[in-house]
């Protein structure tokens, strides 16, 4: 579905040249639902902007559902959908006109057009505001009305910018069970840009990460997080048992960092353990054979976050300009 | 998808692709006032307040013969038309700067509308009502003296059309170059209204003013649309037609490739 080989974006601000993106390379197969994840200013909207031809490249090439960007931009526009960051409806026109505009926009006749656009309201809960301008809508239902606006028209491919940003939870689960299910109905290949890990995490079964132009990890979540970060283990003991366990710890860490805590006579010591779910039964027998008996464990499998961090030595809040 | 299908789409789109966009855009446009007509009865009456309190002060302050041998109104009914035409497409970007702040404009742009479609359906929006108006006030002066020739006036009106497809495709490229700071806008639009308005002779007759006007004038293509107007409102049909015919043309040319150019820039 997409396919691309160096794609680079440059920027000139004032006299200034600026890679937002460094050369990707991007293989998307069909039916998949891939989630580019990476802080503020990674280069993520940039490479989608350019993937949907809103945004020229500066070099390399990308082929979308087949076509070219840079020979065929039409082309390309005429087989995705794109729901962008900011809200696609205009202000005073109503829910219903601009929907039907839509599919009229992509050669739709009138009949299909008003049709499917009642369809999409009725399944996206927005039904009785049909006739309601876009103005008086709620932030989450002029959200659903952009992806509304996005899916008249069927497409197989379907890139969303930033879908949930600035929505509380409810409206985020509510707009993802939308998403979800169209994706089941039509087999629709979906690509997503988002700074929420979780959001990547749950929804998405491969993640890129991108930073600072360049594409840093490309998996499922699950192996990025098994390979990359390990769970967070934490052991407490008596003080006066810490050195015996210190250097069992150390063993089992493999030469990972091993943090130390002393707190009114108890020690906490915390490291990263890959498949520490699995390893620690026999971690806490070895220290009580040791005389150094665990007095609590805390075990907290890995996030995105943690492979952000693991891959970069920063945290993903923490913004790409640091 | 067959390599046909590819080919219709390509980003030099045909004529009937062009055709069959601006519909689109125009229909959608067209929505707004239609949906709220209020807003087009204000529309309706602003010229005819105008034409009746300048209409007389005109006639009274420059005196008939200025004219031409025409009745005051017959002169100046003509440059009001213009007028309402050249307020309205120069205002298409100002719609447009409502929706380049929300994502609407960004969402129509990934849409595979023909680029030149959006100026060109957008310009028309602003002239149609103009049909409505130019024929409803030229009905309204029939018994104060005008000569109405209907066919003439459509003609002149199709002009204006033409003309003001040009002034909204720079109204649109000047909303792109100036996004984000709005003000600029509007300071370039007032500051070019005023001094191409009344070196075209819409209000007062240039042949009034010094020679250097006259000669500003003529580098001015409002000027020659103002002129054509003004014979075809007269019921004749000449030379000033075919100078206004091609003041028009050479606008909308000009406008068109400003326009693309300016969307262009935007995605550079």
């Amino acid at each position: 579905m997409i396919h691309t080989e160096k794609l680079t974006k440059t920027f000139t601000v004032k006299k200034e040249t600026v890679e937002a993106v460094k050369g990707v390379n991007i293989d998307v197969a069909r039916g998949e639902l891939v989630a580019f994840l990476g802080p503020n200013g990674a280069g993520k909207s940039t490479t989608l902007r350019m993937l949907t031809t809103l945004l020229r490249p500066t070099s390399g090439m990308a082929t979308v559902a087949g076509v070219n960007v840079t020979e065929d931009p039409a082309g390309v526009r005429a087989r995705i959908g794109y729901i962008g960051q900011g809200n696609g409806g205009g202000h005073s026109f109503r829910v219903i006109d601009e929907l039907v505009m839509q599919g009229r926009f992509y050669g739709m006749n009138s009949a299909d057009a008003s049709a499917r656009a009642q369809e999409l309201l009725k399944s996206l809960d927005l039904a009785d505001l049909a006739k309601r301008t876009v103005v008086k809508l709620s932030g989450g239902q002029r959200r659903r009305m952009d992806v509304a606006l996005g899916l008249m028209h069927s497409p197989q491919l379907l890139f969303l910018d930033e879908p949930s940003t600035g929505m509380d939870p409810q409206n985020r689960a509510n707009l993802w069970e939308h998403i979800m299910r169209m994706r089941e109905e039509n087999g629709t290949t979906i690509v997503l840009t988002t700074h929420y890990m979780d959001e990547a995490d749950s929804m998405s079964e491969r993640v890129i990460v991108i930073d600072h132009g360049q594409i840093i990890a490309d998996d499922t979540a699950s192996r990025l997080k098994a390979n990359l970060a390990g769970d967070l283990l934490a052991v407490e003991v008596a003080a006066d048992a810490a050195p015996d366990v210190r250097g069992l710890l150390g063993r089992a860490a493999a030469g990972g960092e091993v943090q130390e805590n002393r707190l009114d006579g108890v020690v906490t010591f915390r490291l990263r353990l890959p498949e520490g779910a699995r390893l620690a039964p026999a971690l806490l027998k070895e220290m009580h054979d040791a005389g150094a008996p665990a007095q609590s464990l805390e075990l907290k499998p890995p996030t995105l976050d943690d492979v952000f961090l693991e891959l970069t030595g920063r945290n993903l809040r923490e913004g790409a300009n640091r | 998808m067959t390599s046909l299908a590819a080919s219709e789409v390509r980003e030099k789109p045909g004529l009937g692709r062009i055709l069959r966009d601006t519909k689109y855009v125009f229909w959608r446009e067209m929505l707004l006032p239609l949906r709220d007509p209020f807003s087009l009865i204000f529309s309706l009456i602003q010229p005819l307040v105008f034409l009746g309190l300048f209409g007389p002060l005109l006639g009274a302050a420059v005196g008939a013969p200025a004219f031409g041998g025409q009745s005051t109104l017959q002169w100046f009914l003509p440059g009001v038309v213009v007028m309402i035409a050249l307020f309205g497409t120069s205002m298409t970007g100002s719609n447009l700067q409502y929706e380049l702040m929300t994502g609407s404009y960004e969402r129509i742009l990934a849409t595979p509308l023909s680029r030149s479609s959006l100026m060109i359906g957008r310009a028309l929006k602003e002239w149609a009502p103009l049909v409505v108006q130019g024929l409803l006030i030229a009905l309204v002066c029939i018994p104060f003296g005008f000569v109405f020739y209907p066919l003439h006036v459509l003609i002149g009106l199709v002009i204006l059309g033409i003309f003001g497809i040009g002034l909204g495709a720079l109204s649109y490229a000047l909303a792109l170059v100036s996004q984000n700071k709005e003000w600029i806008f509007w300071g370039v639009q007032q500051t070019l209204l005023f001094p191409l308005m009344i070196l075209s002779g819409i209000m007062l007759p240039i042949e009034a003013g010094p020679a250097w006007m006259k000669t500003a004038s003529l580098f001015n293509p409002l000027t020659y649309l103002v002129n054509a107007e003004r014979e075809l409102f007269a019921g004749s049909f000449g030379t000033d037609t075919l100078l206004g015919l091609l003041a028009a043309s050479v606008t909308a040319a000009v406008g068109l490739v400003v326009g693309v150019k300016a969307i262009n820039r935007n995605i550079k």
